[in-house]
């Protein structure tokens, strides 16, 4: 590997230029200074490169050296990840002093573990490039499977025999190749898969108004666009909490830190309900926060896809949330700015727009080298400022997404959470989920979404006609609308993720709630028909139906029926 | 370290606003400090903002006015901006660059440190806990300030704003044992202002226990970039090498923020919305994440910024940004405050995100979550009905919404407004959200579990001074 010199002739802030850089290319990384503080070159003039710079360049002069690598970012793939902390370039973020130094540059997997190796090869055997060579128990839930890796291919000239083994010791040769627990791989480029799949099974969130109303389909894209405060962390967290994946990339991009700290202490303390497991045991955080540098904040989003994508080509589904793309936006804005780019809109590069389409292609639902189905589904927080979903970075993304969970700005205010909106929400797997559910015992899905979908528009529309002339002038079959409404929203919609019991909630209580509602609104239509008033209605006591979410188990479908039964039985009891 | 430190350039090439160009410099590094020597014998301070081989584009703290480019002389530090730590601050009243304003000597440390402070390593950060008592209920008892978060207030011109944050200044406490300071950072404020602030901080001043540092609009612009940094790395010394529980208050960020915007503009960087630079969330996330609790380390820090909202406008970028790092908002309303109610808090608006962390069971009192939440409930419901009431007048109105108003009316005389001296007790607030709670039946109060009401609850005809429950 070529080693070019250069030297600095520029610093202003991150970014910075360096002459007699001849022989170097276009992303390479470099170290910058006497600190050594890593950058990546991203322009090229003659012989002077431009570099943006990973840290804070305070004290950095002109004259300083800098040293090229002779290759793009890479990300450190091995055992060690998952239950880590990393930082945007996927440096071990516990292997760091607490409060972070310049140039500091701990690696991202300890070199000092031994991980269990167990082949599942035999030498002499011919490899495919991706073939599985055999697994490390990385974690209590997660298997990590050590593959030949892309690119390389041919005959299994030896194996190491079950042991345990660092990163770096070899554990096999594959057509003269020695091979290492270790992987790099260039972060800005997807891995190869043997081939793309249609939408399967759904990615069960744990969130009522998610997997009843707005579901994704593993390997699908979700954006969560929203206001300050209206519940994009909570909600994002409680799907890297209970979603049903076996491993989870969670980035934090230019968010709070002491966010990170409750997710990561919560993560530890809880059980994955599927595993009995720590949760962590199955979650690699990759944490850049809003003061850590602004750069390396841009390369985080890639190194988390790039991790999760690593995973996914081990066989397992795989869930990336980023919270927020719209700080990893900002971060490329700030970029371009430095180097005079001219600005598209509200000041952002150009690019955008085909930097988060390429993004969010690097979801989906694949067969993997190695043969397996695996998935790889990305869900981001877009934080638009002000609110105001038509600035850039909220239009793009709804674009490229396959549905888009937006909160109300009012909802969250009414404090109803999650506050994913009715009015501004999509999802483009409903219908392909239908067909999944049918297939799996639940013909009723599509049918219960739709009606509860269009019992919460009816309501809204009647509701705001009550505003005006205030419900009491209302006639009866629009009254008992929006009794049934609210009991929608209140019962099957709200989920506090403070709650022992209804944090998370299982598909079987989920639609137990639901058709609870619907069952409600039916028996409500019949007493009208029977000439039963609305107030008689009205005036009966349905607290229970709303006290039942919480009150009941996540999967306790008995409990929820025992509660619609009494209240069909009251209700029954007014003729 | 290097020869630029103690070579002495003379002469400016250019000026342009703060900014001016100095040729012929050798080893001088991005962001380091620089004094300059004027004819005079004035010193002003500098800092380097761009280094192109040979040039560097220095901004004067100071501002360039009545300088000429030929009496400059600027020697460089070798490095960025950095000021001594220690207790010696405590007790102290400074300018805006940490230089005595109360006649007393310098302040002197036997550490320096860069005023830009390190990231707290995220892997290492303790979720903040614990509370911090203000003596004022609507922020103790509805929007608990949590040890280690940071939560703004957010105001318009005209409302008391800067009182408020002075007398949680004045009163904030911690338990009698734990060890407890207050950095005041008032950064381009009025000087009438300047003085009240010192008078309210003052019997605190006397214990020793806060530094006030104090940037008013006539000093120069840039030295208010540094201002709520230098105090910051004092705040940060005191709460993780010494454990103390430190708040910080900073007032008032939108000027803060102006001043980067006018920075900003006369380095003729692009702007992004209003004129302010695209990166004006990291600089002020390089502000806020300052706040927090550090594994391993006794002590904590808290912010609470005042933000006052140009025309009351929340999505302007300087409160729209800070509601996106802080850990929730205290929103003042005018609507309270022409009605005569100190704090003018509106509860709607306001949160406190990390509360849950800070209050009921085991940290506070075991009533006070639930009673909270049952508070905003209520607040919100009244609200809805005095929305209707305007439309369909109050005489449409059933006798339970009556009663909703009526309860809206005894929340803001009763339990929201308080003196600006006056300081309660945490069971005395949450006395006094019982009592106006419990002007509803009892069956309104749908958010507090049975044994609490039990514990709590007092009807209206039994409406005596003495609590029913344990409140004492
Ligand atoms: N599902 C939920 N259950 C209970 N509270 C919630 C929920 N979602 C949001 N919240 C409340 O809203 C606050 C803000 O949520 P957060 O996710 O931090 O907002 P954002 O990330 O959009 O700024 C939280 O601190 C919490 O009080
Ligand atoms: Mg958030």
């Amino acid at each position: 590997m070529g080693v070019t010199a250069g030297t600095v002739v520029r610093v202003n802030g991150p970014v910075v230029d360096v002459a007699g850089m001849d022989s170097v290319a276009m992303l390479e990384l470099v170290e910058v200074g006497e600190a050594r503080l890593p950058g990546e070159i991203i322009a090229l003039e003659r012989g002077t490169a431009t570099v943006q710079v990973y840290e804070y360049t305070g004290g950095l002069r002109p004259g300083e050296p800098v040293e090229a690598s002779g290759g793009p970012l890479m990300a450190e793939l091995g055992p060690g990840l998952v239950g880590g902390v990393f930082d945007g370039m996927l440096r071990r973020l516990a292997g760091a002093p607490e409060f972070l130094e310049v140039g500091a540059r701990p690696a991202t997997l300890d070199r000092s573990l031994r991980w269990r190796f167990v082949p599942v090869v035999v030498e002499g055997e011919d490899l495919e490039a991706g073939a599985v060579l055999g697994s490390v128990p990385e974690t209590p839930t997660v298997e990590h499977r050590a593959l030949v890796p892309p690119r390389i291919a041919g005959r299994l000239e030896w194996i190491a025999p079950e042991g345990e083994y660092t990163v770096e010791e070899p554990i096999a040769r594959v057509a003269g190749r020695e091979l290492t627990l270790l992987q790099r791989w260039p972060v800005r480029r997807p891995r190869p898969v043997r081939a793309r799949l249609h939408a399967g099974a759904p990615l069960v969130t744990g969130q009522r108004v998610l997997d009843l109303l707005y579901p994704l389909a593993r390997g699908s894209t979700a954006a969560v666009p929203g206001g300050f405060g209206t519940g994009k962390t909570v909600l994002l967290q409680q799907i890297a909490k209970w979603c049903d994946a076996d491993v989870i990339v969670y980035v934090g991009c230019g968010e709070r830190g002491n966010e990170l700290a409750d997710v990561l202490q919560e993560l530890s303390e809880l059980e994955d309900a599927r595993t009995g497991r720590r949760l962590l045991d199955r979650t690699v955080l990759v944490a850049n926060t809003s003061n850590m540098p602004v750069l390396a904040r841009e390369a985080s989003i890639y190194t988390g896809v790039t991790v999760a994508e690593y995973f996914r080509d081990q066989g397992h589904e795989t869930v990336v949330i980023a919270d927020s793309t719209s700080r990893w936006a900002e971060a490329l804005r700030e970029v371009a700015s430095r180097t005079g780019q001219l600005p598209a809109e509200e000041g952002y590069p150009p690019g955008l727009a085909s930097a988060l389409a390429a993004f969010y292609e690097r979801a989906g639902r694949v067969r993997t080298l190695a043969g397996a189905e695996a998935s790889v589904s990305v869900l981001g927080a877009v934080s638009p400022p002000g609110g105001d979903m038509v600035e850039p970075v909220a239009a793009h993304t709804r674009r490229f997404v396959r549905a888009v969970w937006s909160l109300d700005r009012d909802l969250a205010y009414a404090r109803h959470h999650p506050a994913v909106s009715w009015r501004d929400s999509f999802c483009r797997d409903a219908d392909a989920l239908a067909g999944w559910h049918s297939l799996h015992g639940d013909w009723n899905w599509g049918e219960r979404r739709v009606r509860a979908l269009s019992l919460l528009a009816e309501a809204d529309r009647i509701e705001a006609i009550a505003q005006l002339i205030g419900a009491g002038s209302l006639p009866d079959v629009e009254r008992i609308v929006l009794l049934s409404g609210r009991l929608l929203r209140e019962a099957v919609l709200q989920q506090s993720a403070l709650s022992a019991n209804d944090a998370h909630c299982e598909p079987s209580k989920q639609a137990a709630l639901l058709d609870m509602v619907l069952a409600l609104h039916d028996c409500f239509r019949r007493l009208l028909d029977q000439g039963v008033p609305a107030t008689r209605i009205e005036e009966t006591d349905l607290a229970e139906a709303t006290r039942v979410r919480d009150e009941a188990g996540p999967g306790d479908v008995e409990a929820v029926e025992a509660v619609r039964g009494r209240l069909l039985a009251t209700l029954g009891g007014l003729l | 370290m290097s020869a630029g430190q103690h070579i002495e350039y003379s002469g400016a090439s250019s000026a342009r606003g703060p900014l001016l160009v100095i040729e012929g410099v050798e080893g001088v590094g991005w962001d380091e400090v620089g004094e300059i020597h004027l004819d005079s014998g004035e010193v002003r301070h500098g800092i380097v903002l761009d280094v192109h081989r040979d040039w560097a584009v220095v901004e004067v703290f100071e501002g360039t006015a009545g300088l000429r480019l030929d009496e400059v002389r600027i020697s460089f530090s070798g490095g960025p901006l950095r000021i001594p730590v220690g207790e010696s601050w405590l007790g102290r009243v400074c300018n805006g660059r940490g230089e005595p304003l109360d006649g007393g000597p310098p302040i002197f440390g036997r550490e320096r440190r860069e005023v830009s402070g390190r990231p707290i390593n995220p892997a290492f950060r303790e979720t903040p806990r614990d509370a911090i008592l203000t003596g004022v209920c609507a922020i103790d008892g509805l929007a608990t300030l949590v040890r280690g978060q940071k939560l703004p207030i957010f105001s318009v011109g005209g409302l008391p704003h800067l009182e408020l944050a002075a007398q949680v200044a004045a009163q904030s406490r911690v338990a009698e044992d734990e060890p407890f300071a207050v950095v005041f950072a008032a950064v381009g404020i009025t000087h009438a202002d300047a003085s009240d602030v010192r008078d309210i901080l003052e019997q605190r001043a006397t214990i020793g226990d806060i530094v006030l540092f104090v940037n008013t609009v006539e000093d120069p612009l840039v030295e208010r970039i540094a201002t709520p940094r230098i105090a910051l790395t004092v705040a940060e010394y005191l709460a993780f090498d010494r454990g103390r529980h430190v708040l910080v208050v900073i007032a008032d960020v939108t000027s803060y923020c102006e001043a980067v915007r006018e920075v900003a503009a006369a380095r003729g960087e692009v702007p992004s919305r209003r004129g302010y630079p695209g990166y004006l969330y990291s600089d002020l996330a390089s502000l806020y994440e300052r706040a927090g609790r550090v594994r391993g380390r006794p002590g904590s820090l808290t912010q609470l910024p005042v933000v006052t909202m140009p025309a009351g406008d929340i999505t302007h970028p300087v409160p729209d940004l800070t509601g996106y790092i802080t850990e929730g908002q205290l929103v003042l309303s005018q609507e309270l405050d022409a009605q005569g109610i100190y704090p003018p808090f509106d509860a709607l608006g306001s949160l406190s995100r990390l509360m849950r962390l800070g209050a009921g069971p085991g940290r506070t009192r075991d009533d006070h979550l639930e009673i909270a939440a049952q508070l905003y409930a209520l607040v919100a419901r009244a609200r809805q009905v005095a929305d209707l009431a305007d439309v369909v007048g109050a005489d449409a109105l059933g006798p339970s919404e009556h009663r909703l108003l009526e309860f809206a009316e005894a929340f803001r005389r009763d339990f929201l407004s308080q003196g600006k001296v006056e300081a309660h007790s945490l069971d005395d607030t949450l006395q006094r959200a019982w009592r106006v709670a419990s002007q509803l039946p009892r069956r309104e109060l749908s958010m507090v579990s049975t044994a609490t009401l039990d514990a709590y609850y007092r009807r209206r005809e039994e409406d005596g001074d003495a609590p029913s429950g344990p409140a004492g």
